[in-house]
């Protein structure tokens, strides 16, 4: 990787074009992908810039060859990812199983449009929230991170690469048409002041011996490549230490069980949420990516009236900050959620408020952002 | 039980593969060779220790498809550090978890997207794609037709046994008309693909098509389409006792392999477009393509050219 | 080996001569080797192995020419032949040309 591939200084991008260049600066050097609007910009940026420096960039067939194709990569060493939307999204999810059960380091990145089935492909919606958490078959943790705005594509992109290649596992980058397609400066640091976190690797030499599903106190087993003389198997089914399949309820107990744990014991340095004003808040607005700026301008009009209203940000969606959100609700009046979707997070929201306080949901089946007098209605509702 | 011998037959200790599958307790021992044969197998090195007997039927072809793939790379001369196999879901997907380098089991159908990502992402490695006929050419038919489209370099080995096996033994789309699969309990009614014309027209540069039988000649083709630059296609035609051809009365398969012998011919050369297959009709097999094309990575790489601001 | 017409090289030519290894263990009694075998070297034994099928037992070693078929057509991995030092045509017993294998 060649520190001048980044693209360091102050520019004036759209999202999705601050999440491809989030991935270069992250070491991302393999993007297949299926033009969907709105994210066909990544794969465009990608494929300009790829070849630039030495990547590959490859259009695929469909959604679910990008998905494959991307963790194939993965395995001959590279750090890979795709970019889609709902529709996409939905057929990348067989593989997405994949990913989390090899445990293949590698980001997908899902610009939420206007849904189900086909909706509306040019305008935005928060609907894949749960798809995210729950959409592959099977128990699994997963990771998703919600950026609102071109900046922040760009951080989360890069955090995305890290911690997938830190918990080997696909990582979803959760953002919207509007967050996608806005535009708006983006400060790209020089490249040395970038952390990227790069996949450990096995610390003995290749030799019969070798366990490539043998996890240490961190529940995270280093990665070999292909390659590199370690032969390993690698598999979808339910596989033991050595990789092999092995069809038993005990296998199954063990590998899932560590699957999942390798995620919630780390949940702590997972999760970020942005706080404001949630000292002496009353009502708490819980949103994420585009939603959690329209409820800003809510937030700031009830702060006028007197209201005391602060907002929990969720950076990371998935997992959820559950003790963050069951702290809050024994001291606040209620929790406000206004989502782009019918209600999805808000049921995480409720869960972990459980009963202690109001849980109210703003919804809006997507199309366009929240009216934020709707928002400010709710706030009003919540803190009587 | 001690070996004892007698004449050249060696009576050796049962293989019980229970003894290292069974140990599930999280502190798997490591790998034993398989030091309780006294005769060395000559492919036993690139054979994951503990794994053989594998869970193939008595007869089927794919144990044969292995040892001809083993062989084939081995007399390729291939540096086997860098050699990957990508398999699918099915019997024939199950062939990686056998071999003892770097192998990748994958979903169904989705063997070749995943092999073209590893193969771009490094290029060193030498990779074969071995699945079956569902996997390939149903579910896995678009992948199979756009990488041979892109002439991506690697070898995609089918095995076909005319259903899907695994699961039971219903229609594929290589079943041949009036076939009577799980699926088709009245006679299958679809038309058949005829796989090396579909590989063929979709732009493989190398396409072969032998039966279990043509052991040996499976063996060389193998051989050269391993190093044949671009996408190599081999259909290999196999036997699939347990399910189709018990369903069709073809016999055991010492019956089917003795049809494979007395009903194949030989054609190198021809149009694939005439060597479609029936219902226990003869068979057309041989080497039908081998062209020169350049390859994705070629093609690829003069782009990047391009980008770089040079000339192609 | 009796010959229809003697070649002139008779004297030169070496006939390979393999041995015959089997592992009974793996063999799945699918019968392959012993129908293939070009010089009908192998027969089917009447004894079991531990998963109750009859593997193949060398019957006529001195007929074996080494030439492979059957380790490449087994689908279990369980015979193999080693090569040992030919012998020349005349230490051969008859076999007869028309049963080669049409296969290869």
């Amino acid at each position: 990787m060649n520190a001048s591939d980044t693209l360091t200084g102050e520019h004036f991008f759209n999202g999705n074009i601050a999440s491809a260049e989030g991935a270069i600066a992250a070491g991302c050097r393999f993007f297949a992908g299926y033009p969907i609007t709105p994210s066909t910009e990544i794969a465009e940026r990608m494929s300009r810039r790829l070849p630039q420096m030495g990547g590959t960039f490859i259009q695929m067939e469909d959604e679910l060859a990008s998905m494959c194709a991307i963790l194939g990569a993965a395995w001959g060493g590279a750090k890979s990812m795709t970019a889609t939307s709902g529709p996409g999204f939905s057929l990348m999810m067989e593989n997405i199983g994949l990913g989390v059960m090899t445990e293949t380091p590698t980001v997908v990145v899902n610009v939420m449009r206007g849904g189900p089935s086909t909706g509306l492909p040019t305008l935005v919606a928060q609907a894949d929230v749960m798809q995210a958490r729950w959409g592959s078959h099977g128990s699994c943790d997963m990771i998703a991170l919600a950026p609102s705005s071109p900046q922040e594509m760009f951080d989360f992109t890069v955090r995305a690469f890290n911690l997938s290649e830190r918990f080997r596992i696909p990582v979803i980058v959760l953002s919207d048409e509007v967050v996608g397609h806005m535009t708006e400066k983006v400060v790209i640091p020089p490249a040395e002041k970038i952390e990227v976190v790069d996949r450990r690797k096995p610390s003995e030499p290749p030799g019969p011996n070798y366990l490539p599903y043998k996890a240490g106190e961190d529940l995270v087993p280093p990665m070999a490549n292909a390659g590199e003389g370690y032969h390993m198997h690698v598999t979808g089914l339910t596989h033991d230490q050595r990789g092999y399949p092995v069809i038993t309820a005990a296998a199954q107990v063990e590998l899932v069980t560590r699957l999942c744990e390798k995620i919630r014991r780390n949940r702590d340095s997972i999760i970020k949420c942005t706080e404001v004003d949630i000292e002496g808040a009353e009502v708490v607005v819980v949103s994420y990516g585009i939603s959690a700026r329209t409820s800003w301008k809510a937030i700031r009009a009830a702060q006028r009236k007197g209201l005391k209203v602060g907002q929990l940000k969720l950076d990371t969606v998935w997992p959820f900050p559950e003790e963050r959100i069951r702290k809050l609700a024994g001291s606040i009046k209620g929790f406000v959620v206004p989502e782009l979707n019918m209600g999805q997070i808000v049921y995480e929201v409720e869960r972990c408020a459980a009963g202690q306080c109001k849980t109210r949901l703003v919804p809006h089946p997507g199309g366009e952002i929240h009216d934020p007098a709707e928002i400010l209605k709710a706030i009003r509702e919540v803190s009587k | 039980m001690s070996p004892q011998q007698a004449g050249n037959r060696q009576v050796l200790p049962a293989n019980d593969i229970s003894a290292v599958d069974r140990d599930l307790s999280g502190t798997v021992a490591p790998f034993e060779p398989d030091q309780k044969y006294a005769a060395k197998h000559p492919l036993d090195p690139l054979l994951r220790p503990g794994r053989i007997p594998h869970i193939w039927c008595t007869g089927c072809g794919l144990g044969v498809v292995l040892t001809a793939y083993l062989n084939g790379i081995k007399k390729a001369g291939l540096d086997l550090d860098n050699v990957s196999v990508v398999s699918g879901i099915g019997c024939t997907g199950r062939i990686a978890g056998y071999i003892q380098l770097d192998t990748f089991h994958t979903t169904h159908g989705r063997a070749i997207p995943f092999a073209t990502g590893l193969k771009l992402a490094k290029p060193e490695l030498k990779v074969s794609v071995i699945s079956g006929d569902g996997d390939l050419f149903a579910i896995g038919g678009n992948h199979l037709i756009h990488a041979a489209r892109r002439n991506v370099d690697m070898l995609v080995l089918c095995v076909n046994n005319f259903n899907y096996g695994m699961t039971g033994g219903q229609a594929a789309p290589t079943t041949p008309v009036n076939a009577k699969t799980q699926t088709s309990p009245y006679g299958c009614w679809e038309h058949p693909f005829n796989l090396p014309y579909v590989a063929a027209a979709s732009g493989a540069v190398y396409v072969a098509r032998w039966t279990v039988l043509h052991a040996r000649r499976l063996m060389e083709s193998i051989a050269e389409a391993v190093q044949h630059p671009g996408l190599s296609f081999i259909e290999v035609i196999s036997q699939c006792p347990t399910n189709f051809d018990r369903a069709n009365k073809g016999g055991e398969a010492l019956d089917l392999m003795h049809f494979y012998q007395n009903k194949t011919t030989v054609r190198n050369g021809i149009d694939p477009k005439e060597a479609d297959i029936g219902l226990y009709t003869p068979i057309v097999c041989g080497k039908f393509v081998d062209i020169q094309k350049e390859t994705y990575d070629c093609c690829y790489g003069n782009m990047c050219t391009v980008a770089k601001g040079g000339k192609k | 080996m009796k010959y229809w017409r003697e070649p002139l090289d008779k004297d030169k030519m070496e006939v390979p001569s393999g041995k015959i290894m089997i592992i009974d263990a793996r063999c799945k009694g699918c019968r392959f080797c012993i129908e293939f075998c070009p010089r009908k070297v192998l027969e089917q034994s009447t004894t079991f192995n531990e998963k109750g099928y009859h593997p193949p037992v060398v019957a006529r070693q001195q007929d074996c020419i080494a030439c492979g078929f059957c380790e490449l057509v087994c689908p279990d991995f369980a015979i193999f032949v080693e090569e040992k030092s030919s012998c020349k045509p005349e230490g051969m017993i008859s076999g007869s040309r028309t049963t080669e294998v049409a296969a290869h």
